[in-house]
């Protein structure tokens, strides 16, 4: 397999940007009508907050969705993180940085489970994440009986609360993480690699490829990410929450929003900057149906056809240059 | 080979699922032999003056219009306003933890309803649901902030996480109103709601011990681990169970569904033949854990549900023996009258503990309105409210 | 179709060997129970289970069509509860409107089996995210009309399907009339299956280009597939519904405990492998863990972990026994 082909699975910035920009236009247009305004301070810096939380599971998530693979446990993932971060903590600014370590440790060592339960024993993704989700479920039930611990006083200010202009500090850890992946991707073997799984994993494996190292380090880094949301949570909530993954629907947003971003479900094309795209359009949903104080049922249904039709969307431009 | 291996492993992991149940440290299905309580240990949420606190007042006469359980105080302590004074109409701005369930629904068009009653007073209300995400309320608040309200009331998704977003709020000097969850702050100008979850649990805990024959079997239904309002509830039945020598037999956690109730209901019956008490931290699933019991044969035994009109009905129809312990959906009408008085510069009391009455065979008959929908909560106190009952179907 | 006829020749029928584990897992379970719980396995008691198990076996089985061929349906669960809610709403406790509402369900979850199905092939979507877009979208649709609570009443007559029984039946003790449903589908699913329209069906799972090269119309076969999946989710609404009422909760989750339960019944995940009664095997499995954890009073706490634990460890002896990927 050439250089040249495996480049060739990478894609220009998606049209995901082109519908948030359609959205937040559309967005605008209608609350002003109704004599509001969509994006003082206050409402920007929300959705950049909400993003952020999101975001940086669903960055993680595009990095194992490319290789062909799927993580439905990050969701337990940030709970299990914010409450490893603050029970660390306790409220200390000492304990700050081995409270952020230990979370991220436990993290990488979950996803380090996920990727050997894959790779090397097999199991389908959708189960192997989904039991390791259930094992997470069970010890936080029987461990935790509502919010533990405390965050760090310094975290909480910064990473929490902290902004530049109208833009949180957490956001940009987002951007951040999101330029490491895609650096990662686009200029790593192991990214190259890890496209080439996704795209095919027994041409890849003909061409020298190590899948099961490239799938368990994309697992690892999937829920190094969901750790750094759980951090970042942690922050903003001033305690640990063992619902707050589950309560947030971490597991099925993110995959929406990876697939919005245009990263094909089945692995092999796609990047982190749809991802993030895909984040933002979410985000700005929520915005503006906020602003028109929509009842949430109906958001449901309208986030439902934007996922089904973004994705056809998608779909039809692959066929036509499959054709040309 | 590889195969004999692998179903020995699979055989092993099984039985332990099963076997490892033996030993009581496993489950507080309370071996009776367990020394000293027999549901296990007390959460690490229980608070003993506030359980002290909330039976006292379970037995307390509240101040306040006789007919107006809304309005009324329970031991108040009034604080001073007059700084929040200001020229109406108002702008109203309300931050809810989430409409996902009857409770809620039927709370949000109760105060939907009393915000009507305030037309020439209220020029706007902002409502925002944050779904039931922590990390959306606190963005909701955050927002609402920028808005220009006059007065903010939060209904809090959980007490401590958003406790500092609360504190942001009053930081920019409107007046913040909580109701139903607290927070741990006191910056708001008061916080509202009903006796609470310890008054909640003891009665109907302490219901089914003295109905039940001494030294019973009862089951505990819940509806999920780690919600801070229903640990409350379960806490407080612990103390009376304990207290009573009776024996729990089981804990359950239904999810709040009804299929999953009768599943583990008609398997306790099988196991232990015969079930004594049922108590439950919230009515939700009541109807089908009766339901379990009708369709296996067994009569009833003494029960506890919640205000829902299903399971009141129920109640009458099948003679049952039981109890509903409230947390009423009136409560939800306090927080905008709350608001009102502090934007008036009038005293409100802080905290504002409102009554929360027992629905008993006694009065189960004020309770049931034919007219209303099985999962209507009777206890909205919204009979008198424009639109009723057209707005509650 | 005269080449898709040679290529369901050379095609080995659907291999029934896949099914020696879930039956090992089963009968091991079974034992347990036996010994926790003796009187479980009484006629009566042992019917009331099967009865109860009913709607989540049926799932299992349309989840299966789906899965076989290559697909994946996550929106069964969502169906479930807004049919249950839809029909309480329409009968509001009319006795009358019974078969009416019950023929609507069953026709309507067919209809949203067609959408995914179309939806899935012609716009090329893949089927995880048009049944999860589906299950928001049913969600939301049904909360929205319904005002956030459920509204109306079952019917007793709505009811009895799946709650009711034949009683004093010699030797069995009682029937109940979702064991009979689920039998005489489950009947109806291995005909089908053993039919030319089944061979096709693991024919597309297993290799849709194959498929579509010997004049197998991939697209329409996956289209039924999902079409009976939504009947399936819509006989299984009225036994639940049946069961336990109206409410919001009724259907949640299932959809994860039917692709739990297929996949334990030795059903690969990406199609072309596997039998339905193994799928619904599977489910009776996962049923009868969830009862034998009642029986022994493991901590409900703990019991996603088991449960956990026990299908990891099920799919990766199964993935150890196949020798391809």
């Amino acid at each position: 397999m050439s250089a040249q082909s495996l480049l060739a699975a990478r894609r220009p910035v998606p049209g995901v940007y082109l519908a948030l920009v359609l959205t937040v236009a559309i967005g605008w247009l209608v609350v002003m009508l109704r004599g509001g305004a969509l994006f003082n301070q206050a409402t920007m810096v929300s959705l950049l907050h909400v993003a952020a939380g999101l975001g940086l599971v669903a960055v993680g998530q595009t990095l194992v969705i490319l290789g062909g693979s799927l993580d439905l446990s990050v969701a337990y993932v940030v709970s299990l993180s914010t409450l490893v971060a603050a029970e660390t903590m306790n409220g200390s600014d000492t304990a700050l940085v081995p409270g952020v370590l230990l979370a991220l440790a436990v993290s990488a060592g979950i996803g380090l489970l996920n990727g050997l339960l894959i790779a090397r024993f097999r199991i389908n993704a959708f189960i192997a994440t989904l039991g390791v989700g259930l094992l997470l479920k069970g010890y936080l039930d029987s461990n935790y009986d509502g919010p533990a611990g405390a965050t760090s006083p310094s975290l909480v200010q910064s990473l929490g609360y902290q902004r530049i202009g109208p833009v949180p500090v957490s956001f940009l850890l987002l951007l951040v993480a999101a330029v490491a992946a895609g650096l990662a991707l686009n200029r790593t073997r192991f990214g190259h690699h890890l496209l080439a799984v996704g795209g095919d994993a027994e041409v890849a494996r003909l061409s020298g490829v190590r899948n099961q190292r490239v799938l368990v380090t994309a697992h690892v880094l999937c829920s190094l990410c969901a750790g750094l949301a759980g951090v970042y949570l942690a922050a903003r909530l001033g305690s640990g929450a063992p619902r707050v993954g589950t309560e947030g629907i971490y597991d099925l947003e993110s995959i929406a929003a990876v697939v919005i971003g245009g990263t094909a479900l089945a692995g092999g094309r796609g990047g982190v900057a749809g991802t993030v795209g895909g984040v933002l359009l979410l985000a700005s949903i929520d915005a503006i149906f906020n602003q028109l104080e929509v009842d949430s049922f109906a958001k449901q249904v309208v986030r439902g056809v934007i996922i089904i039709a973004a994705v056809a969307v998608y779909a039809r431009r692959t066929i036509r240059k499959g054709r040309s | 080979m590889r195969r004999t291996r692998a179903s020995i492993v699979a055989l092993v992991v099984l039985s332990l699922a099963a076997c490892s149940t033996d030993q009581p440290a496993t489950g507080p299905s309370g071996a009776p032999s367990a020394t000293g309580a027999g549901t296990g240990e007390q959460s690490k949420f229980f608070v003993q003056a506030d359980y002290d606190a909330e039976l006292a007042m379970l037995g307390a006469t509240a101040t306040g219009p006789a007919d107006k359980p809304w309005e009324q105080v329970l031991n108040p302590k009034m604080v001073e306003t007059t700084k929040f004074k200001k020229k109406g109409p108002h702008k109203i701005c309300f931050s809810n933890a989430a409409l996902n369930n009857p409770w809620r629904q039927v709370g949000f068009k109760t105060m939907q309803a009393e915000v009507e009653t305030h037309r020439d007073q209220i020029s706007e209300f902002v409502h925002v649901d944050a779904e039931g995400k922590d990390q959306k309320q606190i963005a909701d608040i955050n927002d609402l902030l920028g808005k220009g309200c006059d007065a903010l009331i939060v209904s809090p998704n959980t007490t401590a996480t958003l406790t500092p977003a609360v504190e942001a709020a009053c930081r920019t000097g409107i007046p913040v109103v909580v109701f139903d969850r607290g927070v741990e702050t006191t910056c708001p100008v008061t916080y509202i709601n009903p006796i609470g979850g310890y008054g909640f649990g003891h009665v109907g805990a302490e219901f089914v011990a003295q109905k039940m024959k001494p030294g019973g079997k009862v089951l505990a239904l819940r509806i999920l681990p780690g919600v801070d309002v229903l640990e409350t509830r379960w806490s407080a039945a612990k103390l009376v169970f304990d207290r009573a020598k009776v024996d729990v037999v089981g804990v359950e956690f239904t999810d709040g569904d009804p299929a999953k109730t009768k599943k583990i209901v008609d398997d306790y019956l099988q196991r232990h033949g015969t079930i004594d008490g049922i108590w439950m931290d919230a009515g939700a699933v009541a109807v089908a854990a009766v339901e379990a019991f009708q369709d296996a044969g067994k009569p009833v035994p003494p029960i506890n549900g919640e205000d829902q009109l299903d399971f009141l009905r129920m109640w009458k129809d099948k003679g049952l023996t039981a109890i509903a312990p409230t947390y009423p959906t009136y409560q939800w009408r306090t927080p905008i009258i709350a608001a009102l008085r502090i934007l008036d510069g009038k005293p409100v009391s802080d905290p504002w503990k409102l009554p929360q009455p027992t629905i008993t065979q006694e009065n189960l008959g004020d309770y049931l309105d034919p007219a209303m929908p099985p999962l209507h909560y009777a206890m909205c106190g919204c009979t008198g409210l424009p639109g009723y009952p057209q707005r509650w179907k | 179709m005269t080449t898709g006829d040679t290529l369901l020749r050379r095609l080995p029928r659907v291999r029934a060997g896949g099914l020696l584990p879930i039956l090992v897992i089963l009968g091991v379970l079974l034992i347990l129970v036996a010994i926790r719980q003796p009187g479980f396995l009484a006629p009566g008691s042992l019917m009331s289970f099967l009865g109860r198990s009913a709607p989540i076996i049926l799932l299992a089985a349309g989840q299966y069509f789906v899965i076989v061929s290559g697909e994946f349906d996550l929106s069964v669960g969502s169906l479930v509860t807004a049919q249950v809610v839809i029909a309480a709403r329409l009968i509001d406790g009319e006795p009358d409107r019974t078969w009416p509402v019950v023929a609507l369900v069953i026709v309507s979850s067919a209809f949203v089996g067609l959408v995914n199905g179309v939806i899935t092939t012609w716009l090329r979507v893949p089927s995880f995210i048009t049944t999860l877009g589906m299950l928001l979208i049913l969600v939301g649709a049904v909360y929205f009309w319904s005002d956030g609570s459920p509204k109306g009443e079952l019917s007793e007559q709505f009811r009895r399907f799946g709650r009711r029984a034949f009683e004093d039946v010699p030797v069995f003790g009682r029937v109940p009339y979702a064991l009979l449903v689920v039998l005489v589908l489950a009947l109806l699913a291995i005909v089908l299956m053993r039919s030319d329209f089944g061979r096709t069906l693991v024919a597309v799972g297993d290799s849709p280009r194959a498929a579509e090269l010997s004049g197998v119309r991939v697209a329409r076969t996956r289209t039924i597939a999902f079409v009976l999946s939504g009947v399936a989710a819509g006989v299984a609404a009225i036994l639940l519904g049946g069961y336990s009422g109206v409410s919001f909760q009724a259907g949640s989750g299932l959809e994860f405990s039917a692709i739990t339960a297929v996949v334990l019944g030795g059903v690969a995940l990406g199609g072309g492998r596997g039998a339905v009664l193994g799928a619904m095997l599977g489910a009776l499995t996962l049923e009868l863990l969830f009862a034998l954890m009642n029986f022994s009073g493991v901590s409900g706490t703990v019991r996603p972990a088991v449960q956990g634990a026990i299908i990891l460890l099920a799919v990766a002896v199964s993935a150890a026994r196949s020798p391809s990927d």
